[in-house]
C-alpha cells in the first residue's frame, strides 16, 4: 500500500462513524430511542453503498486517465452508465413483465443486463478495430461516446413517451441518482460486483503504466493491446455498472477522485488504483452525508449534488491544463 | 544473435506498405533503415519489433520467429525507442527509466542505475517529465530502452527532434552500445548522419528494398538519383561527409 492508499483508508474509517450518526436527526448512540435500528438497518447499509459505488467509480476514473492517458477521461466515456440508466428506465417499462419472483429486483436487474450490453457492444467494435500499432484507443473511445449518446437519446425517448406523470417523475428522480431508502439487499448487489471489477482493474495496473510511453512503446513492452481492452471493458463495466444499478447515474466521481489522488503518489497510473477506490469511497460518503444534513425541503439528490461540485472542477481541470500545470 | 526478416510483406490500413523486403541485421553494428517519405521504413521498423503482423513473410530472432515468441520474451530481447517522445504522466525521471524493466518485473534493478549513469542522468532523477528539455526527454527515453537490457535497440528518427548537440551525443551513445555488442537499428531521414555514423544501411524506395549492405555502396549518388530523384554528390572525407544537391 503506497502513501495515497494509507491516507484515504485512514480518512474512510475516521469518516465512516461519523457519516453513521449525521443526518437531519443527530444520533446519540446512547439517547436516541431504536438508535440500533436506525444505524444498522438504514444508515450503515446507506454508508457501506456510499463506499462501493464511489470505490467503484474512484477506481475505474484512476483506470480508464491511464488508459486514454488524458486526465480529463471519465469512466462514463465507454458508454456503460448510459446503457446501465437506459436499463433501468426499461424496468420502469417492462419490470411488471418479470416473474414475480424477481420483479422486486428488476430495476438492478435491468441496469445491469444494459451495462452487460454495453460491454458485449465494445467487445464487439474493439474485434474490429485493427489491433495494428497505434491510433485504436482514439477510435475505440469514439464508438464508447457513439454508445453513451445512442443510450442517452433512447433514455430521453423512453422519458417522452412515459406513461403517466407519476413514472415521469419516478423515472426523471432515479437519474439523478441517490443513496435515499437503501437497504443491505443494494449492498449484497453492489459490493461484490464493484470488488471484482476493482480486481479486475488492477490485473491491468501494469500495463497502464506501459502506455505512460504510449501505445506503441506499451506493446513493444510487451504489453497485449486486446487482453489490456478486455480488462478495461469488464473491470469498467463491473464498478460502472454495479453503482448505477444501485445509485442511478452519479457523475464526476470518476473524474475528479484521480486529481485528488494523485499528488500523494509518484503518478504512475498503477499507483493510483487501490487509493482512487478509497478516496471515493470517502468522496461519495461524505457528499451524501452534506445532502442529508443540508436544511432543504427535500433532500439533495446526490448525483445533482456531485454535479455542481464536479462541473466547476473540470472548468477548473482546464483552466491548469491551459496553462500546463497539469 | 541475428534478426533476420524474409520476404516481408506488409499492410497497415488496407494499403500495401512494404512487399518482400529482405534484411539481415548482425549484433555490434549500426544499421540505418533510409528512404524517401512514404517508403516504408517505420513499418519495416514496426515490423522488426513484433509490433505489425507481416501479411506475408516473417521475422526470425535467433532462429526464432517473434510472433512465436512469448510478449515478454519479446520484449526483454528488442527495445524500441518509439518517434515521439511521450511521456503521459508528470512522473520523475527515475520511474520513467523504471517503466523499462516491465518485461522482466523487477523494479529495483541495477540496471535502472547503470542506464541512469550512462545517459549521465544523475542529477535529473527525481525531477517530473514536464521539467525536462527535449533533448534531455530524449536522453531519459534512451535510459528507459536501455534499462531493459534488450539485445538489440530499434529506434525510429531518434534525432528528429535534436538539435546538433544532442544529436551528437545520442549518436554517440547508441555507438556505444553497437560496440558493447547490441544491436542498433536505427530510422534516420538525415542521409549524411546516416552514412558518418551507421556501419550499414537499408534502403527502401516505394515500400521495395532498393539496396543493402555497408553505408559507403548502399548510399551511392547513383542510389540517391534512383530513390530520391535527386542529384547529389558526397564531399569530405570518410566520416565526416556531407551531401551537396545539385539543381
Amino acid at each position: 500500500m503506497n502513501r495515497a492508499g494509507v491516507i484515504f483508508g485512514l480518512l474512510l474509517t475516521v469518516l465512516v462513524p461519523l457519516s453513521l450518526l449525521a443526518g437531519r436527526v443527530w444520533i446519540d448512540p446512547a439517547a436516541t430511542p431504536n438508535a440500533a435500528i436506525i444505524l444498522m438497518e438504514l444508515r450503515l447499509p446507506r454508508a457501506m453503498l456510499a463506499i462501493a459505488v464511489g470505490a467503484g467509480l474512484g477506481a475505474a476514473g484512476a483506470a480508464m486517465q491511464g488508459y486514454l492517458r488524458n486526465p480529463l477521461a471519465d469512466p462514463g466515456l465507454f458508454g456503460i452508465a448510459p446503457m446501465a440508466a437506459l436499463g433501468a428506465v426499461a424496468s420502469f417499462w417492462f419490470g411488471a413483465l418479470l416473474p414475480p419472483a424477481i420483479a422486486a429486483w428488476s430495476l438492478p436487474v435491468f441496469a445491469l443486463v444494459g451495462a452487460a450490453l454495453a460491454m458485449a457492444l465494445l467487445a464487439l467494435i474493439a474485434g474490429r478495430t485493427s489491433s495494428g500499432a497505434g491510433g485504436g484507443i482514439a477510435l475505440f473511445t469514439l464508438a464508447g461516446l457513439m454508445i453513451a449518446s445512442l443510450a442517452g437519446s433512447l433514455t430521453a425517448l423512453a422519458i417522452t413517451l412515459a406513461p403517466n406523470p407519476f413514472a415521469l417523475s419516478e423515472i426523471v428522480l432515479w437519474l439523478n441518482g441517490a443513496l435515499t431508502d437503501r437497504s443491505w439487499r443494494e449492498v449484497a448487489i453492489a459490493a461484490p460486483l464493484t470488488a471484482a471489477g476493482i480486481a479486475v482493474l488492477m490485473l491491468a495496473s501494469r500495463s497502464l503504466d506501459a502506455l505512460t510511453l504510449g501505445e506503441d512503446a506499451a506493446h513493444s513492452l510487451g504489453v497485449n493491446p486486446r487482453q489490456l481492452l478486455g480488462l478495461l471493458v469488464i473491470g469498467v463495466g463491473l464498478t460502472v455498472g454495479a453503482g448505477v444499478a444501485v445509485a442511478g447515474i452519479i457523475g464526476f466521481v470518476g473524474l475528479i477522485v484521480p486529481h485528488l489522488v494523485r499528488p500523494f503518489t509518484d503518478r504512475l497510473p498503477s499507483s493510483l488504483i487501490v487509493p482512487s477506490a478509497l478516496a471515493g469511497g470517502c468522496l461519495v460518503l461524505i457528499a451524501d452525508s452534506a445532502v442529508r444534513v443540508l436544511p432543504l425541503i427535500t433532500e439533495l439528490r446526490l448525483g445533482i449534488a456531485l454535479s455542481l461540485i464536479g462541473a466547476p472542477f473540470f472548468l477548473w481541470l482546464l483552466l491548469r491544463m491551459r496553462s500546463g500545470r497539469l | 544473435m541475428t534478426l533476420v526478416a524474409t520476404d516481408l510483406t506488409l499492410e497497415r490500413g488496407g494499403k500495401r506498405v512494404l512487399e518482400n523486403v529482405r534484411a539481415d541485421l548482425a549484433p555490434g553494428t549500426i544499421t540505418a533503415i533510409v528512404g524517401p517519405n512514404g517508403a516504408g521504413k517505420s513499418s519495416l521498423l514496426l515490423a522488426l519489433t513484433g509490433l505489425i503482423e507481416p501479411v506475408s513473410g516473417h521475422v526470425e530472432l535467433d532462429d526464432h520467429r517473434l510472433d512465436a515468441m512469448s510478449p515478454a520474451d519479446r520484449a526483454k530481447a528488442l527495445g524500441f525507442l518509439p518517434q515521439h517522445a511521450e511521456i503521459a504522466w508528470d512522473v520523475a525521471v527515475e520511474n520513467v527509466v523504471a517503466l523499462g524493466r516491465l518485461p522482466h518485473r523487477d523494479r529495483g534493478s541495477a540496471a535502472i542505475e547503470a542506464a541512469i549513469d550512462e545517459l549521465e542522468l544523475q542529477p535529473l532523477r527525481h525531477r517530473p517529465a514536464s521539467q525536462l528539455s527535449g533533448g534531455e526527454r530524449a536522453r531519459v527515453l534512451l535510459a528507459r530502452v536501455l534499462a531493459g537490457e534488450p539485445r538489440w535497440i530499434l529506434a525510429d528518427e531518434p534525432l528528429a527532434a535534436l538539435d546538433l548537440a544532442h544529436q551528437l551525443n545520442l549518436v554517440s551513445n547508441l555507438k556505444q552500445r553497437a560496440r558493447a555488442g547490441q544491436g542498433v537499428v536505427i530510422v534516420l531521414h538525415d542521409l549524411a548522419l546516416a552514412m558518418n555514423h551507421a556501419d550499414r544501411a537499408i534502403v527502401l524506395h516505394e515500400g521495395r528494398l532498393a539496396a543493402s549492405g555497408a553505408v559507403e555502396g548502399a548510399l551511392s549518388q547513383e542510389m540517391i538519383r534512383r530513390c530520391w530523384g535527386v542529384e547529389a554528390k558526397w564531399i569530405g572525407d570518410e566520416g565526416h561527409r556531407a551531401l551537396t544537391l545539385e539543381a
